[in-house]
């Protein structure tokens, strides 16, 4: 997991769900090259892939990260909002299904309504990830976990969830 | 529940996990070669027929997987004679008639899954 698209972990009920939290700031180069209406918006993409560490994460903790997690599987996702510079987003995945083949989610993307507590719901994402080390072509992939890196594991120890068993890179 | 009760809803499912239109969904399209499923949507095919029909699916009992791995069951690509024995017994919902005197290359075994495979597996599976 190269690039973050989520800040910090608010909630983890573990095998159920977990909620994370993403500000979306003026200094993110991207969002300087997607311009509509003259206002920067985040592209879609990045927000389905915000929900794809967001739900990619509570799939790993259910195998203490042994198993590669792969996002594999856009199965449904819709928005409603743009969203841009200043706002909050809030992730929430929850888990379908899951055997050793892999796992179905779906989650909400809310944003915080400017200048107050509120949540909008802007965006519904059902997602599918692969556990690549049991697919069906039998495949195989290095032994270390590519998956869940260096800096993925600096969010879990922030969030409280350091003590899940993450394979070392070599 | 009857066979066309099953039908239909594993027409929402198909709908549902490959986008396709109903009408498209008919009994004999093949899940690969006509509706243009990948290995992922198989996964999430049995993840929605054991939600929509309550039931509990083991790994490899819809869908046939990891065959290649035993050689008595496939050998330089094409299945053997035990292993097409094998597929008949444990898989009573698919019509393996393709690979009679024919081709039988394991590339072909998507082809041979068609919705009225999915129908005839829901239809045993409630029959428990």
């Amino acid at each position: 997991m190269r690039w973050l698209w989520i800040d910090r972990i608010i909630d983890h009920e573990p095998n159920k769900r977990l909620v994370a939290i993403k500000n979306v700031s003026l200094a993110e180069e991207h969002l300087h090259d997607y311009i509509v209406d003259g206002q920067v918006v985040m592209p879609a993409s990045l927000l389905i892939e915000g929900m794809a560490q967001t739900a990619g994460i509570l799939v790993g903790t259910m195998s203490n990260f042994e198993e590669k997690v792969i996002l594999a599987k856009i199965t449904k996702a819709s928005f409603d909002s743009d969203v841009t510079a200043g706002d909050t987003l809030r992730y929430e995945a929850t888990i379908d299904r899951i055997d050793n083949s892999g796992a179905a989610t779906s989650g909400t993307v809310d944003k915080r309504v400017a200048g107050g507590e509120a949540w909008e719901r802007i965006g519904r994402i059902e997602l599918m990830f692969s556990h690549i080390d049991n697919n069906n072509a039998g495949t195989e992939f290095p032994e270390h976990n590519f998956v869940f890196s260096d800096n993925f594991k600096m969010i879990l120890d922030v969030a409280g969830l350091g003590g899940y068993v993450c394979k070392q890179d070599p | 529940m009857n066979r066309d009760d099953i039908f239909s809803k594993i027409q929402e499912v198909l709908d549902d996990a490959l986008g396709v239109d109903e009408d498209e969904v008919t009994p004999q399209a093949s899940l690969t070669a006509d509706l243009g499923a990948e290995s992922i949507d198989f996964l999430d095919i049995v993840f929605r027929i054991e939600k929509t029909f309550d039931v509990k699916i083991s790994q490899g009992e819809l869908f046939p997987e990891n065959l290649a791995d035993n050689a008595e069951w496939v050998a330089d690509g094409k299945l053997t004679d035990t292993g097409l024995n094998m597929l008949k017994g444990r898989m009573a919902h698919v019509d393996f008639a393709v690979f009679e005197g024919g081709d039988r290359s394991i590339a072909k075994l998507g082809d041979a899954i068609t919705v009225d495979s999915l129908v005839n597996f829901v239809e045993i599976k409630l029959a428990g």
